[in-house]
């Protein structure tokens, strides 16, 4: 299926890009040249073959329920565009 | 100052005997970075007095006799592993100002070991890239031809240690990022089996594939930085629980007249022939004709489903990569838009400005096959191959302990050849992929050069956990040949005289 401009301009919308209609012309013919290499798995046949999501099969460790991180919202905070009062400051989203 | 022409293992060793000090190795290494910068642009971030301070640190410690093993060895990071104190960018204008508040397990690994760092390498944007081309702060140029590229993502520290500034570099590999550059800058590159080398730190491009693992000049220093960098670590999930080895103990035997007696190497038909340039080709049949005269056998074999390495990679690394860089949200760190009219515009603004095109491409690209209706036909289906595509190597490994082929089809191209059409860039992968997709071993050593004197790569890939095999391989034949001990005319002291 040929992917549209409006595919583009929904994709960008939820990856929280913004796109000129400029780019977005030029963005929707790289993907396409990159989608029509990705197409080629759709002529494999994969029935039954259990998916791969990790290249170890490893059960997810757990460790015992106790702190073990100190206190650096100072030091974190500092890399921030914008704080107050421990706070990152963002526009304001509820009147 | 020859010293620093040496390997790690000399130069460790000369220092523990004090021929010479860390801090004048330290001091010749910044000369000669300072020297290849306007050229080669492999330093993002160069750490002069950090880097003096750790090595009179390191010297303090040798005169003690309670250094560790490379104590006083001056190296550089890659720019996507999180250094305290010292600016991350990971090539990108995201980050161009963001200091990172710790250190990643494997720069603290090589900190412990004594290692000096001298500074942070260039790289394509959040590893993103085979030529080096993506970095908000401009390419990376190889040492062998300043007009051609040096491999990527992580082309400054391939770059670097190729040039002599420095004798090792980190780097990460997703999907050939430490092969394809050392291939391509004639030095060695070790993508340890997935697992083995913690990724906290690392700043995450698909978390399933993401290695960090040694640039050196030889497979017996890739050895003793592996040393340094491997092992348990509760603060990565997805980090093996195993005891610890000594990567260089196959190293040590004096070599016999046949040294890999014993020894099968597997020749895949897929890594030969058509898109392969026939000085690559010639180097590897080369290499098969030295392996056997070192008593190792060959035996032909098949991986069929390899051929569809790039399109899962180009599935599955792009899907990780849109969450993982859903962080860089203009909040919490990283760059924040000026101009912006209310939370949405912010982050949308923010990101824009703040990621290269083709970051920004391979989040869309991650977004749609994650997207509502189109997970199962992409992301699962590439999961699907990726396990047949394992399942061909495990088949393979049962025939043979090492599988020998390119590490690129062709040697270094010029800059510029292929930053108009994403899908020939991503096809200078097509060797390095299965390595991440099935999370085993592979080295890239120096084999040979091109009619235009370039360095070819070859491609050394072993069964999981069998670094220390690979290894001792790669050394047999390093012993038996040079390539690896060939530099580039622009490179050590005649870097850092040019400067002067």
């Amino acid at each position: 299926m040929a992917l549209t401009l409006d595919d583009i301009n929904r994709i960008a919308h939820l990856a929280r890009i913004e796109i000129d209609a400029h780019d977005a012309a030029q963005v929707l013919g790289k993907l396409t040249a990159i989608f029509g290499m990705i197409n080629e798995l759709q002529s494999i046949d994969t029935t039954g073959i259990v998916p791969m999501s990790h290249a170890q099969d490893v059960a997810l460790p757990l460790r015992e329920d106790r702190v073990t991180e100190p206190d650096q919202h100072a030091a974190f905070q500092a890399l921030a565009p914008s704080v107050q009062d421990g706070l990152y400051l963002v526009p304001k989203v509820l009147e | 100052m020859a010293a620093l022409d040496d390997t790690v293992a000399g130069l460790a060793q000369a220092l523990r005997e004090r021929r010479l000090s860390s801090v004048e190795a330290t001091q010749e290494a910044l000369r000669r970075i300072a020297g290849a910068q306007p050229q080669l642009n492999a330093f993002i971030t160069v750490d002069e007095d950090g880097a003096l301070a750790a090595a009179r640190d390191a010297d303090a410690a040798l005169a003690r006799g309670d250094a560790g093993h490379l104590a006083g060895v001056p190296i550089a990071h890659k720019d996507v592993l999180m250094t305290a104190g010292l600016r991350t960018t990971c090539g990108s204008r995201m980050l161009e100002r963001f200091v990172a508040p710790y250190d990643a397990n494997v720069v603290a690994g090589l900190k412990a070991a004594g290692t000096v760092l001298v500074g942070k390498t260039n790289m394509d944007e959040f590893a993103m890239g085979s030529s080096n081309e993506t970095s908000y702060f401009g390419p990376v140029r190889n040492p062998w031809d300043p007009r051609y590229v040096p491999g990527g993502s992580s082309g400054g520290s391939a770059a670097a240690v190729a040039a002599r500034l420095v004798p090792a570099a980190t780097g990460t590999d997703t999907g050939g990022s430490i092969r394809q550059p050392a291939a391509l800058s004639g030095i060695c590159g070790l993508k340890p089996t997935y697992g083995i080398s913690s990724r906290y730190g690392l700043i995450a491009f698909a978390s399933s594939l993401d290695t960090p693992g040694p640039f050196a000049r030889t497979a017996e220093d890739c050895a003793l930085l592996l040393n340094a960098m491997a092992g348990h670590d509760p603060r990565d999930a997805t980090s093996i629980e195993r005891p610890r080895e000594d990567y260089a103990r196959r190293l040590r035997d004096a070599p016999s007249g046949r040294p890999l007696e014993g020894l099968r190497i597997g020749l895949p038909r897929e890594y030969r022939g058509e898109g392969i340039s026939s000085d690559v080709s010639a180097a590897v049949d080369e290499a098969v004709a030295e392996f056997r005269r070192l008593g190792a056998t060959t035996v032909d074999l098949s991986l069929p489903t390899v051929k569809y390495s790039v399109p899962v990679y180009y599935v599955i690394a792009p899907a990780e990569a849109s969450s993982n860089l859903s962080r860089f949200d203009g909040a919490r760190y990283g760059h924040r838009a000026e101009h912006y009219t209310d939370l949405l515009d912010m982050y949308k603004k923010s990101r824009s400005e703040g990621f290269g095109a083709e970051v920004k491409r391979r989040i869309l690209v991650g977004t749609y096959v994650l997207s509502h209706g189109y997970y199962d036909a992409y992301y699962l289906k590439a999961q699907q191959v990726r396990r047949l595509i394992a399942d061909d190597f495990q088949r393979a490994f049962a025939q043979c302990e090492i599988i020998l082929g390119p590490t690129a089809p062709t040697a270094a191209f010029e800059l510029g050849a292929k930053t108009d059409d994403p899908v020939q860039m991503y096809l200078n992968d097509i060797f390095t992929i299965a390595g991440n997709l099935t999370g085993t071993p592979a080295l890239s050593i120096p084999g040979g050069f091109s009619k235009d004197g370039l360095p070819i790569g070859l491609q050394l890939q072993a069964n999981y956990f069998e670094e220390a095999r690979l290894l001792e391989v790669a050394h047999r034949f390093q012993h038996a040949t040079d390539w690896h001990a060939r530099a580039p005319e622009m490179s050590g002291t005649a870097v850092a005289k040019a400067r002067a």
